[in-house]
């Protein structure tokens, strides 16, 4: 009996120093889920990009990590024709693609790997194209198809983008998840075994860490990639840690079973402050939550009123409850982090006074409408039942009856899109590249009428300028369109904006130079840990 | 024997027949579209929802699309998950390993614990150990598993330091899974330590599995046992003197356990329905994740496919059951 109980003892020491320990060297990332593959461009998930692209993939430009600069990445140079239709960039040299066990490159990335990363999305003859079931849905959704004409090999170093028509924002929409440049040689050689899938399961890239094994639902292995040409990462492991669980995340935070987690629940955000332990960074989302009109239908076709409507929410109340604090009151489409917000923009002031008399004014009375409240969590709108009620009973208070409605989300995000829908829609939006257009355009401009555009909102005004910042080249003038496309929506208010969600980023003490991503990533070349 | 076989066999067909249109037509009864879920706020134009439409097969009548579908499970084929793109039976056999092993684990501590405890609780009836047992089990079954574990979480892994918070096998060790089993593969290994990491990464996902399971076989156990404790052989047994444990274990345990055995054969599906929530809790990668998250993103071909799969294997189970019970009672045989 003795000799089990001493037996229980050691294994029960062993337990403990195995399960607390972390290998020198290793950064430990309690990630929110699993990823869906390897090859960013198969996917649209954000979860599923910190795992591959963010990891393993370089793209031809970059944002500056924190920021949503571009910064040269595989292109080290770039020039763009005067007609706006020609993006030329020049290869860096000497860049290495991973050598792993199961893949050794011959030969350094060149311009075969950007036009087959491009092509194979692109081209249906081209024999990735449909492996992996890919529907490359990021590619299509930004337009990719209808925008490049070609993309021509000037030399082997040199590639040129020949497009439709002129796009200001073709250099942040190459270095998006999407546009990460893959390996042809790779590529080649697993169609000619017989199993071109790996290039999705088994990731070849160019990036800060090199692919070593995924463990379903379980665990990401990388190892730095010690030929990175940036220099090698700081640290020679990272572990993605799948832990879909927040409160779970939060504990393992605390254990020290990993370093840092995304995603906490808000009523944990007070206590993680408090811990010595852990340091809890914090930034705006590059996102918008809005309550977006039917502008199409009476009375809500009149600016008036839906200004009226704007003046009788208490946004703070929604910040404070909907939030718990981690959110900042929106008065304009494009959160504050982005280029060209326009901060000297004054918002609707919270009135219910003045709401009432603008109404009758407009000759609206006994006014009942809808409020449509999402099913599904978002960063944007944590709690979109809750906001609507909130909502529901500030228009209470000014005469409006207003009746709460949900769908199940793909229902939801159909039906909304309809130009005849009856009520208001609870929506939102989180940046793709860090371009004022990925919102202005996508959510308000009139291409968007009946899809994307729930405020089915078409003015002259505003489509006009956001068409011009599309074909200028020269930021400040960019930035003044987009400012004062900012002030006719304002002026407008085909949406009420609610509110910029705050992302809070808990880390352990020993984690430096960590940056939270303003586009919602989580990158970690740059981190150490001491 | 050969002709009950061949009548068991016989009801396995339909029956596998039923759970193919039963799984089938499930996920499509529920609401939602699979390729607006995937495109998310961003949406999708008409004519590439037209193409996707085409490219997934979803513009067939569904008597077609089922057809294929059972053409395919014919050939041992049960599609690509629609998310990650890789084959159906893949992930589920990648990923079973971990549900088993966990159930297995659960269901021997509740057997283990259960037992014992509700024949002590019967033999010591309306005393304090079988008040406080029966109270501890009232709790067990109706407590919260989510709540359980994060309480369980927070004072033995957070609090106390003794066990890890969530996963499989410590990051250190890293090694090919040759059967899936980490109990087993850790072994293998030969990795110093790697068996005592496994080993202490079941502690918390084990004991919060087993909790319902433990309470049901204890509760049905001591019920069973008391009953059996009034018969007249059992008054006979200590009539002629025989020592309290022979008259407990001989004579009336083995009686009481003919109804404690049914239960526990029953609570395979309790234990897979607890499985769902206790994988998610410790991040444990085992299949009852993997279906409630195909569930919500309406993984067409991974709900099907996970649910025939799980079936078949209860089936198979239920089989094998009915074939030993055949084998031992010979009424069953010729009924």
């Amino acid at each position: 009996m003795k000799k089990q109980f001493k037996l229980a003892g050691i294994a029960a020491a062993a337990m403990m120093t195995a399960s607390t320990a972390m290998a020198a060297g290793t950064l430990v990332y309690c990630s929110e889920g699993s990823p869906e593959g390897f090859d960013a461009a198969l996917y649209t998930s954000g979860t599923t990009f910190d795992a591959s692209s963010k990891a393993i993939y370089s793209r031809l430009t970059e944002f500056e990590t924190g920021t949503t600069n571009i910064i040269p990445g595989l292109a080290e140079s770039w020039s763009v024709s005067d007609d706006g239709l020609e993006y030329t960039f020049n290869l860096r040299p000497g860049v290495k693609f991973h050598s792993t066990e199961y893949f050794t490159p011959s030969r350094d990335m060149n311009a075969d790997d950007v036009i087959f990363t491009f092509e194979r999305q692109g081209n249906e003859a081209n024999p990735y194209n449909q492996v992996s079931g890919g529907t490359w849905e990021y590619y299509n959704g930004m337009s990719m198809p209808s925008l490049i004409k070609e993309i021509v090999k000037v030399d082997d170093m040199t590639v040129k983008f020949v497009l439709n028509r002129p796009e200001a924002p073709m250099v942040s929409n190459l270095a998006m998840d999407f546009a990460s440049v893959v390996s042809k040689e790779y590529a080649d050689a697993m169609l000619a075994a017989g199993t071109p899938e790996n290039v999705n399961q088994q990731p070849i890239g160019t990036g800060p860490f090199q692919f070593v094994g995924y463990q379903k639902d379980a665990v990401v292995r990388y190892a730095a990639n010690p030929s990175f040409f940036r220099g090698k990462a700081d640290v020679d492991n990272l572990i993605f840690a799948i832990t879909p669980d927040a409160a779970v995340r939060y504990q393992k935070l605390k254990a020290g079973e990993c370093h840092v987690m995304p995603y906490p629940n808000p009523a944990d955000v007070d206590a993680m402050r408090a811990d010595a332990d852990i340091n809890l960074t914090e930034q705006e989302g590059l996102n918008v939550g809005y309550l977006a009109y039917n502008s199409m239908v009476a009375p809500f076709d009149k600016p008036e009123v839906r200004k009226a409507l704007n003046m009788a929410i208490n946004k703070q109340a929604i910040i404070d409850v909907v939030f718990q604090g981690a959110g900042k009151i929106a008065k304009n489409p494009i959160p504050p982090t982005i280029w060209s917000y326009n901060d000297a923009i004054v918002d609707d002031p919270y009135d219910p006074v003045k709401s009432k008399e603008m109404l009758a004014a407009a000759g609206v009375s006994d006014l009942s409408m809808k409020i449509w409240a999402m099913p599904v969590q978002r960063p944007y709108n944590p709690n979109a039942r809750r906001m609507a009620e909130l909502i529901q009973e500030d228009f209470g208070k000014v005469g409006v009856q207003a009746e709460v409605v949900s769908y199940e989300w793909g229902e939801y995000l159909s039906r909304s899109k309809d130009k005849d829908r009856d009520g208001a829609v609870l929506l939102g939006w989180t940046g793709d590249n860090g371009d004022p257009d990925n919102f202005l355009a996508v959510l308000l401009g009139c291409d968007g009428v009946g899809g994307s555009n729930r405020a089915q909102w078409c003015n002259d005004e505003f489509q006009a300028l956001i068409v011009e910042a599309k074909q200028e080249s020269d930021p400040a003038k960019r930035t003044a369109l987009y400012e004062q496309a900012q002030v006719v929506f304002k002026e407008q208010a085909p949406w009420a904006t609610i509110a910029h969600s705050i992302v809070h980023m808990p880390l352990r003490n020993e984690v430096k130079g960590y940056k939270i991503d303003p586009l919602g990533g989580h990158i970690f070349y740059g981190v150490s840990v001491e | 024997m050969l002709s009950f076989l061949l009548r068991r066999l016989l009801t396995f067909v339909p029956t596998f027949f039923g759970v193919t249109v039963v799984s089938f037509l499930f996920i499509r009864l529920l609401p939602g579209d699979p390729i607006l879920l995937l495109a998310g706020e961003r949406g999708v134009g008409e004519e590439r929802y037209a193409e996707l439409i085409k490219q997934f097969g979803f513009d067939q009548p569904i008597w077609k699309q089922y057809l294929d579908y059972l053409w395919g499970v014919m050939q041992g084929d049960l599609g690509n998950s629609f998310v990650t793109k890789k084959p159906v039976v893949t992930e589920f056999f990648a990923l079973f390993p971990a549900t088993l092993e966990l159930s297995i684990c659960a269901i021997i501590l509740a057997i283990v614990v259960g037992i014992p405890a509700g024949v002590i609780a019967a033999v010591n009836r309306g005393k304090f150990f079988d008040q406080a047992l029966m109270t501890g089990a009232l709790i067990g079954y109706s407590m919260p598993i989510f709540w359980w574990a994060l309480l369980l979480i927070i004072v033995f892994s957070s609090g106390l330091g003794w066990t890890p918070v969530s996963g499989r096998i410590s990051f250190l060790y890293f090694f090919d899974e040759a059967t899936g089993f980490m109990l087993i593969d850790s072994l293998l290994s030969g990795q110093k330590g790697a068996f005592a990491s496994a080993v202490s990464h079941l502690i918390l996902p084990t004991i919060v599995l087993a909790t319902i399971p433990l309470a049901v076989i204890a509760r049905q156990t001591r019920s069973a046992m008391l009953e059996v404790l009034g018969e007249d052989y059992v008054r006979t047994a200590k009539a002629k003197g025989l020592s309290p444990l022979r008259v407990n274990g001989q004579h009336a345990l083995r009686n009481a356990l003919i109804p404690v055995v049914t239960v526990i054969g029953l609570l395979v599906g309790t234990l897979l329905a607890g499985a769902i929530l206790t994988e998610t809790i410790f991040s444990w990668p085992g299949i009852g994740k993997w279906m409630v998250d195909s569930i919500f993103r309406r993984d067409y071909q991974v709900v099907q496919g996970g649910l025939l799969l799980i079936a078949s294997i209860i089936m198979i189970v239920n089989l094998t059951v009915d074939l030993l019970y055949g084998w031992i009672n010979p009424k069953i045989r010729k009924g």
